[in-house]
């Protein structure tokens, strides 16, 4: 097993397309560690990107923020701005292992291990968060949700790696939130879970809206109809008066529920997950509601 | 946490009672004790285990030989290197330790290297070719007990029927017990109540992996070192199963990681021993989480009909329970132990259990603390309260009304004498959490819960040093605290500090043959050897005094600690402390030292009470345990700070095993969830404070009152939990754990 460690992403493309046989990126090491302890076959070529100081660095840009590669987690959690404008990005980065992972678990890491039940994906999703590929010659950015094409499997192609997360910029009474279940209180793998991103006017309606959905299919779940629900109403209205606004309520969760498509497994059925999952969307959209200034 | 006072006139004691720092605390934290795997030895190799990814198969073949030539291989070991013992005890052991025929369940050991590292092992097992044949298999209880089940064992009869079945069949034995007429007292009862339930297998989860170090010199001489509960329970074995006697074999047990009864038997020993052999030089052996999951010993599942019948004033009339325990590959579940505790708790004119021992295809189970109680107190208690919900009584006061008490003849047997289970149900009554007002989708359940105990063939030597300290050996690791406790008990006798005593676990040859330490034993077992040997030692120094006073040996007495003239009668003798006799032992007789060798008679049975508070979420079922108190007897509590450990572990583990912990097996008859991310014991967070009220029965049976109190913490709490999320979730829950899912589906249903 070779070891790495480039001092510039083109360098890390390089190493990577210039491997015979499979390679793997270590960024904060949670996953491949494990999976090499765990009996995984030895790659012949391991890439360190914790030497790339541009991936080491959360940076402003353009309002937004452009989250390095090899962050860890916790570095997300201590960083003030970020925590005030996308509270359940952070959050959901903040769930993952335990407080020693976090130390060097990264969300671009998280990403790329493509599970579907990975915490920090729905909420960058329900962000729209934006990632940064490098490859040998160029640059090229795509939305997240375009990362993961099943477990384990990701859309990048040979020589290619992430290079950075970009959180853009937020409007005004904007909020963001992600939830989700777990049989224990900690140190554990979402059977199911929801991200929620909106943006409401000045009198409290929702004018934008993100609706994720993790842990239910083969990747994460971007449900337009869901965020359809949402936008138009006062969240009180859709969740609040369930009697009087039944149709409403049950709309949105519903909605969640039906794009679910979970498996049966030991982490909980089928039907526990498709209604568990409209349980979360609508718990976080009230986090979110709130969050975005909305009463 | 308050110490309450029994009614019985007690000893006053000096150190007993008190909670000074524990003696392997220091070497625990900062990383200098050494468990299992901690122990090495030059010219080490590595060894590992090749596991059966079958749940029933049979092996047509092993071919070693591509493995044997890889370089750096020392040893490879299959069936053909285990003899089938003449012992009828240890056959199944050594069919469990290394498949024969057939492999019959997921991780059964089929091979094993040693190598000169991890890596080589780990390549050699890959060059290991098992032919297999797969059969169909059975996992669950009630499905291996149906007429046309995959039959495990073709020579397998139902022992406990009359007539002897001629057909084999997974059911390995029947149990019964009980008194009085069933019938007629179902007949009297002015309400029955009949209900099922069901319960997954789960792992006792200590955090040591099983290890060991065996070596074996050419000379046929042995040595192992491995975490244990038992250290001559293996020597004994691993002697049979290698065709060795006894005495050549020395094993010495490390520092223990946790076993719960889990490391009662062996798994991996013999097979180091082997290796050991064949290699002629030392190996070492550690068990990875997965292999401990698949293939040490989780407890039984079970599958339990219970019926209970009352009068309008809610006293029983009659109760009966068939339990159904299935434990892993070999016959031995714990349900016999089941039955006999099942009604333990009351005093019934009319009471009958039957119990199966039924084997599947799963590892082979091993006691979990209080082995087959928690499964049949979670049958019989739900029952009990929903008895008491039927006529509007408060389960406690319902308890009361029905509970065994001093003279009361139990269901398994014997009548009761002294016991705290009354005691128990009082205080919990009184308690401020009693009293405590719920919130919405929040329930309250109690449970009660009883242990045997046990006490056992022990063998201790406590030896005055010439400075005035005290070594104490004992033959028992520790797995509570028993070094602490007989270090008080020493010093209480003796008249010293606390700090004077140190106690130590001596290896097979130091000592005479001590049992396991289970059953909750060893504070009261080898508590009573270490009193017996303080007291012969006192009588030594006392003749020593008696020598230099010249005086005879009857006017001497033993105060806190000095040898005294009995009177004036014996003349005035300034009196001589410990330390002053032991200091001039040289010259009045030698060494001195006390030695006890018995098999303790007189453990006494031991009850408690649980309360609980949960909350259920009743859109997900998630349950949260919100309150915890545990009021339990522990006859005289010897170091209190052990003694409400041991309340709050059985607590915690029962949380665990109520709410998430379970065995899940595939279609294909393999585990699934072979770790602890999918195998949820709790987090720390996932538990509140758990409260504990130590009440002080004492054992007439013990010298200072001892009562065992390590298992019986485990026996009330699924329960508990179960009284408590039934009524939280509006309605009953029968099948443990009750994880999100059941949960969620149980009130949906029921609000459908």
């Amino acid at each position: 097993m070779r070891y790495e460690t480039p001092e510039t992403a083109k360098a890390a493309a390089k190493l990577l397309l210039g491997a015979k046989g499979p390679a793997k990126i270590l960024a904060g090491g949670t996953d491949l560690l494990v999976q090499l302890r765990s009996g995984m076959k030895p790659p012949g070529l391991v890439v360190d990107i914790k030497h790339i100081p541009a991936m080491c660095a959360i940076k402003k840009e353009r309002g937004g923020f452009r989250i390095g590669a090899a962050v860890p987690s916790a570095e997300m959690g201590e960083h003030a701005g970020l925590g005030k404008a996308w509270p359940g990005v952070v959050e959901a980065a903040g769930l993952i292992g335990s407080t020693q992972v976090q130390g060097r678990a990264t969300v671009a890491g998280n990403l790329c291990n493509a599970s579907p039940a990975a915490d920090s994906v729905p909420a960058m999703v329900a962000a729209g968060a934006v990632a940064r590929i490098v490859g040998p010659r160029k640059r090229r950015d795509i939305p997240v949700e375009k990362i993961a094409t099943g477990p384990g499997k990701t859309s990048l192609k040979k020589g290619e790696l992430v290079e950075s997360i970009f959180l853009p910029k937020r409007p005004p009474r904007s909020g963001d939130a992600y939830l989700r279940f777990i049989p224990r209180t900690e140190m554990d793998i979402a059977a199911a879970s929801a991200g929620v991103s909106l943006t409401l006017d000045r009198k409290g309606v929702c004018i934008d809206a993100r609706v994720a959905l993790g842990a239910v299919g083969p990747r994460v779940i971007l449900v337009k109809r869901a965020a359809k629900a949402l936008i138009g109403t006062r969240l009180e209205d859709v969740m609040g008066v369930l009697a009087e606004f039944g149709d409403a309520l049950s709309d949105y969760q519903n909605i969640c529920a039906a794009a679910a498509r979970p498996i049966d497994d030991k982490r909980g059925t089928k039907e526990f997950r498709t209604h568990v999952v409209g349980v979360l969307a609508r718990r976080a959209a009230l986090i979110a509601y709130q969050r975005a200034g909305g009463k | 946490m308050t110490d309450r006072g029994a009614t019985m006139t007690k000893r006053k004691f000096k150190v007993v009672g008190t909670r000074p720092l524990r003696p392997d605390g220091v070497d625990k934290v900062t990383g200098r004790a050494r468990f299992g795997a901690d122990i090495s030895a030059p010219g080490m190799l590595h060894a590992l285990i090749l596991r059966s990814p079958h749940a029933h198969a049979r092996i047509k073949s092993i071919d070693t030989s591509r493995a044997v030539k890889l370089p750096g291989v020392k040893a490879v070991v299959t069936r053909d290197d285990f003899k089938l013992p003449q012992r009828e005890d240890l056959v199944d052991i050594c069919r469990n330790v290394m498949a024969r025929e057939k492999a019959l369940y997921d991780g059964h050991a089929v091979a094993a290297v040693a190598a000169v590292s991890k890596a080589v092992a780990r390549e050699a097992l890959k060059r290991i070719k098992v032919e297999y044949k797969v059969l169909p298999h059975v996992t669950d209880v009630d499905a291996a007990m149906k007429p046309r089940a995959p039959i495990l064992h073709r020579g397998l009869r139902t022992q406990g029927v009359e007539p002897k079945p001629d057909k084999a069949s997974n059911v390995a034995e029947r149990h019964e017990f009980g008194h009085g007429d069933v019938e007629k007292g179902f007949a009297e009862a002015d309400i029955v109540i009949e209900r099922s339930f069901k319960t997954e297998a789960t792992h006792q989860g200590y955090i040591e992996p099983h290890a060991c170090l065996a070596s074996m010199g050419t000379d046929g001489q042995g040595d192992l070192w491995c975490c244990t509960q038992g250290h001559f329970m293996v020597r004994n074995v691993c002697a049979g199963l290698l065709g060795m006697e006894v005495s050549r074999l020395r094993v010495t047990a490390s520092e223990i990681g946790g076993g719960f009864g889990g490391k009662t038997t062996v798994f991996i020993e013999p097979v180091a021993l082997a290796l050991s052999r064949k290699a002629g030089r030392p190996v070492k052996l550690v068990m990875s989480r997965d292999e401990v999951f698949r293939a040490s010993g989780p407890t039984s599942s079970s599958s339990t009909d219970v019926k209970i019948g009352m009068d309008k004033n809610g006293r029983i009339t009659a109760a009966e329970a068939v339990l159904r325990y299935q434990g892993g590959a070999f016959p031995g579940s714990p349900v016999q132990f089941g039955a006999m505790t099942a009604f333990a708790c009351y005093d019934l004119a009319n009471v009958r259990t039957v119990g199966y021992d039924v084997v599947t295809n799963r590892p082979k189970q091993a006691a979990y603390r209080a082995p087959g109680a928690p499964m049949a107190a979670f049958a019989i208690e739900s029952v009990i309260d929903e008895l008491a919900k039927k006529i509007g009584m408060d389960p406690l006061e319902f308890r009361l009304l029905n509970a065994a008490r001093q003279g009361t003849k139990s269901s398994y047997g014997p009548t009761f004498g002294p016991i705290g289970l009354e005691a128990t149900l009082k205080e919990s009554k009184s308690h401020p959490h009693h009293l405590a007002p719920l919130g919405p989708n929040q329930g309250r359940g109690v449970a009660c819960g009883f242990w045997f105990n046990f006490g056992g063939q022990t063998c201790v030597s406590l030896n005055i040093s010439e400075d005035g300290t005290v070594c104490l050996s004992e033959g028992n690791p520790d797995i509570g605290g028993s070094r602490a406790s007989m270090c008080l008990m020493a010093a209480e006798e003796l008249g010293v500090p606390y700090e004077k005593v140190r106690t130590i676990i001596a290896d097979t040859s130091a000592l005479g043959y001590n049992e396991v330490t289970d059953g909750s034993r060893v504070t009261f077992a080898v508590g009573m050897a270490t009193i017996k040997a303080a007291r012969q030692a006192i009588e030594i120094m006392c003749a020593r005094a008696a020598k230099i006073w010249d005086i005879p040996v009857e006017a001497v007495v033993w105060e806190d600690g000095y040898a005294k003239p009995a009177g004036a009668n014996a003349g005035t003798f300034e009196p001589m402390s410990l330390a002053e006799i032991a200091e001039s032992a040289a010259s009045t007789g030698g060494p001195i030292a006390g030695h006890s060798e018995a098999d303790a008679d007189g453990a006494g049975v031991s009850f408690a009470t649980h309360m609980v508070d949960v909350e259920v979420d009743p859109d997900t079922g998630k349950v949260t345990v919100l309150r915890y108190t545990v009021f339990q007897d522990a006859g005289k509590a010897v170091h209190p700070a052990y003694v409400e450990g041991q309340f709050q572990g059985g607590a915690a583990q029962g949380v665990g095993w109520a709410i998430n912990e379970e065995y899940i097996y595939g279609e294909d008859g393999r585990l699934q969830n072979a770790g602890f991310l999918d195998y949820r014991i709790p987090v720390a967070p996932d538990l509140p404070m758990i409260d504990t009220v130590i009440l002080e029965i004492p054992n007439p049976g013990h010298p200072y009152g001892v009562r065992g109190v390590g298992e019986t913490s485990i026996v009330p709490p699924l329960a508990a939990i179960a009284n408590a999320v039934s009524a939280a979730a509006g309605v009953r829950l029968t099948h443990l754990p009750m994880s999100p899912p059941r949960v969620l589906k149980a009130m949906m249903e029921n609000e459908a």
